[in-house]
């Protein structure tokens, strides 16, 4: 027997049967070890282990400047890293009171929105994968092709897309983001509604989901559940609607919210919240195309001491070399003191605690992931159920081990 | 209009007394020091008292600090009243050659992983908790990452070449 | 499903065509082609190969996007990604490799049956990447050998794409006695491996 594998001791004696559903999941979830003991296919007890994509973040932000550590952010949630980015920037901004013009707010709403729906569309597809349906993956993954070239315009990569600034974006819209994006709001109905079609009334589907790792909404807010699974439990706590940022008041939007709190009731709300993030990205971009001549080439604050100059600059005048690389290496003046700022991330409240002592990094960042704090109820939820409906759970709570091990 | 920092701060003193110090409110949030002992005790207030009602625990986490001589290690804890949206945060200093807390984990279950995970990066024992293990790093690990004092790079390459990254001069003791 | 899937505005036209099947060299006649055995083996073997994606973290999601329909990797024969080791010849290594998971990913490499290529996928995997820090593996090649290296954070689909048909050159033109030669348990011998 393998020695990494620490079955507890008397394990092979007893009548029950102990299971390693071990660390090399079939690719799409991430690394989560649980030891589960089985009887016949009913779960008893599971014994979860994390901590094999530990890549300490935590130190390692606290070597490095500002723009350094995004990068490190977009890693955590890797499959709407543009919402990590974002809140890491927003809570810079708060941090030296930074106001962002309305133009980078809602150009800021469209791509976080654009994360959102990337994110769940991974979720909800990848649930209907583990219970057997693998169309819905390959439908909608052909949408998330069509967000990737977005960002591509942008910032210039797919995935980690290390998007934006302190105070805005690196660069302006382009005419051909905009076009992409106009397709992208002509053509997501039509997806998502063929996706829908696939899954809601299936009574396959329905079946399976139904009563699945159910959680009522105290033990939901005790666990310190956030996002879709604590409103799938019945707790509309939203964090663009308690602690708006980015401008998310101008905008009227509504945050759905489930009962019981099971597989069926999480997908029904990451679906209804796709649809709610096609409103947003509607209204933003018509708010967008409202702003004018100069208004419309505005893309970010006017912060010389915090946002990088342009490359044009940097690369013919003085002071706007000396000012990147001043800004990049961390010189640049940081108050003392401490700030906790948080965003609706597409699993649920993504905080940052930052500490700083006035030097170049900070003295003390924390991340409050929201994957971590609820995979500790995976125990109670799939106890007393059958082993195939703790896969369906595992999936369906969205856990992004990148976010969990950080 | 309901809870302001006003309110809770007088009840909290009401309450307590001077056991609570440091009392601030960066970026507005109420932020304060409680004396090691009675950190159950105060969230246990906060959670029970009909109109503090603070029944999110939204992060638990440390700091080390090692200039603090008798002090070094800081255990933060914020919560949130979700109904009047208010949030909260409150430290608990603790020695760090004796780092004993009172676990928070009978009063909300959300605790149970956070402490382990503060355990794990800077050795504080929580007390009570039902299963102190190590959580994110490897089991053999015998000494706590997150602390000041302990580099962050893996020592046992050997092909980096320090002269590059400006590493001549030895890590920064703090002790 | 029929949606017409040209999101590309430049179209620019394919310069040169490009082939899958070269027959490998040999002497044809009617109704008989004789040639070497290992290319003939090679030949199957390299447009047949299923993969294990041992994804952990991002490069996962850059192997999902290369399993679904816009860079599909089954044109080019892994219809059927094996999640069993045994039943695989690829072991792609998606991710980050940390040290808790690094006696993991040698069990998985053991129970993985001759012959075997690994191909490492991100900077992650091929060298620890960006974090450079007391917990992560600083490239997989520290626990097992490696065949090809796809650099990139995350690499794009195209570069994973190339890398694979780099492994289906090392398979096509490998000797059919290369896995019992001393240089190659040689090389085990130096990663510990029987």
């Amino acid at each position: 027997m393998s020695e990494h594998i620490k079955l507890p001791a008397g394990s092979l004696e007893k009548q029950t049967t102990t299971l390693n559903l071990g660390p090399t999941h079939p690719a799409t979830h991430g690394v989560f070890q649980n030891i589960v003991e089985l009887d016949g296919e009913r779960i008893l007890d599971a014994v979860p282990t994390v901590g094999f994509i530990h890549r300490a973040f935590e130190k390692i932000a606290e070597r490095r400047p500002f723009y350094q550590i995004t990068p490190l952010t977009d890693r955590m949630n890797y499959c709407s890293s543009p919402i990590n980015n974002m809140g890491w920037h927003i809570t810079c901004e708060r941090f030296l009171g930074i106001q962002t013009p309305k133009r980078v707010d809602y150009l800021r709403i469209i791509i976080m929105e654009l994360a959102r729906i990337s994110d769940h569309l991974i979720c909800n597809s990848i649930v209907g994968v583990d219970s057997g349906a693998y169309t819905g993956f390959l439908y909608v993954m052909q949408m998330r092709e069509l967000i990737y070239e977005i960002y591509e315009e942008i910032c210039g990569s797919r995935l980690t897309t290390n998007i934006g600034r302190i105070g805005g974006f690196e660069r302006n819209f382009t005419n051909t983001a905009f076009e992409k994006l106009e397709k992208f709001i002509k053509e997501w109905p039509g997806v998502l509604k063929e996706f829908e079609n696939l899954f809601t009334r299936n009574r396959i589907f329905m079946e399976r989901t139904i009563g699945c790792g159910p959680i009522s909404a105290e033990r939901a807010m005790n666990y310190g559940f956030t996002g879709p699974n604590l409103r799938a439990a019945g707790v509309d706590y939203d964090v663009r609607v308690h602690t708006p940022y980015s401008s998310y008041e101008d905008f009227t939007f509504t945050v759905p919210v489930g009962s019981t709190g099971d597989c069926y009731d999480r997908f029904l709300v990451r679906n209804q919240e796709m649809w709610q993030s096609l409103e947003l990205i509607k209204q933003a971009y018509a708010k967008v195309q409202e702003f004018k001549g100069k208004d419309a080439e505005v893309y970010h604050a006017d912060i010389p001491e915090y946002y990088l100059p342009e490359k044009k600059d940097v690369y013919t005048k003085m002071e706007a070399l000396i000012y990147h690389f001043k800004i990049i290496m961390g010189e640049i003046p940081m108050p003392k003191g401490e700030i906790y700022s948080s965003v609706e991330g597409a699993n649920g409240e993504l905080g940052f605690y930052m500490i700083s002592d006035g030097g170049r990094t900070p003295f003390r960042l924390h991340f409050r992931r929201p994957c971590f704090i609820y995979y500790q109820a995976y125990t109670e939820l799939i106890k007393g159920g059958l082993l195939s409906d703790a896969i369906i759970t595992m999936s369906s709570l969205n856990l992004i081990a990148g976010e969990l091990d950080a | 209009m309901g809870l302001s920092n006003e309110i809770i701060k007088n009840k909290l003193t009401e309450k307590f007394g001077d056991q609570l110090t440091g009392w601030e409110e960066p970026y507005g949030m109420l932020t304060f020091t409680a004396a090691k002992d009675i950190n159950l005790k105060v969230m246990q207030f906060l959670l029970d008292d009909a109109e503090l009602r603070f029944q999110f625990l939204t992060d638990l986490t440390a700091v080390n600090y090692p200039d603090n001589k008798g002090a070094e290690l800081a255990v933060v804890y914020h919560l949130h009243n979700l109904k009047d949206n208010v949030r909260i945060r409150f430290k608990v200093f603790t020695d760090i050659t004796k780092p004993d807390v009172w676990s928070a984990t009978a009063l909300y279950s959300t605790a149970n992983w956070m402490e382990r995970e503060t355990y794990d990066f800077y050795g504080v024992n929580f007390v009570g908790h039902p299963n102190l293990k190590r959580i994110l790093n490897v089991d053999e690990m015998d000494y706590f990452p997150m602390r000041k004092e302990y580099p962050l790079e893996e020592q046992t390459r050997t092909d980096k070449d320090d002269e590059m990254f400006g590493r001549n001069t030895p890590v920064k003791k703090y002790n | 499903m029929a949606r017409p899937v040209q999101y590309n505005i430049h179209q620019k036209p394919l310069e040169t065509p490009y082939t899958l099947g070269e027959a490998p060299e040999g002497v044809k006649g009617e109704g008989f082609f004789a040639t070497k055995l290992s290319d003939v083996v090679g030949l199957a073997r390299k447009n047949s190969i299923w993969p294990l994606p041992f994804a952990t973290s991002c490069c996962g999601i850059e192997f999902m996007a290369l399993m679904a329909s816009h860079y599909d990797l089954a044109r080019f024969g892994s219809e059927r990604v094996s999640f069993s080791p045994r039943q695989c010849d690829l072991l792609m290594v998606m991710g980050t490799i940390s040290k808790k998971m690094a006696p993991v990913l040698r069990q998985v490499y053991l129970q993985m049956a001759e012959p075997r290529w690994v191909l490492a996928m991100g900077a992650c995997a091929c060298s620890g990447g960006i974090f450079d820090s007391y917990s992560v593996l600083q490239g997989i090649d520290q626990v097992i050998p490696v065949d090809v290296y796809v650099p990139g954070c995350p690499p794009r689909p195209e570069a994973v794409l190339d890398g694979f048909i780099r492994i289906q050159e090392l398979v096509g033109k490998e000797s059919i006695r290369r896995r019992s030669s001393d240089q190659y348990k040689e090389l085990l011998a130096g990663y510990g491996i029987q």
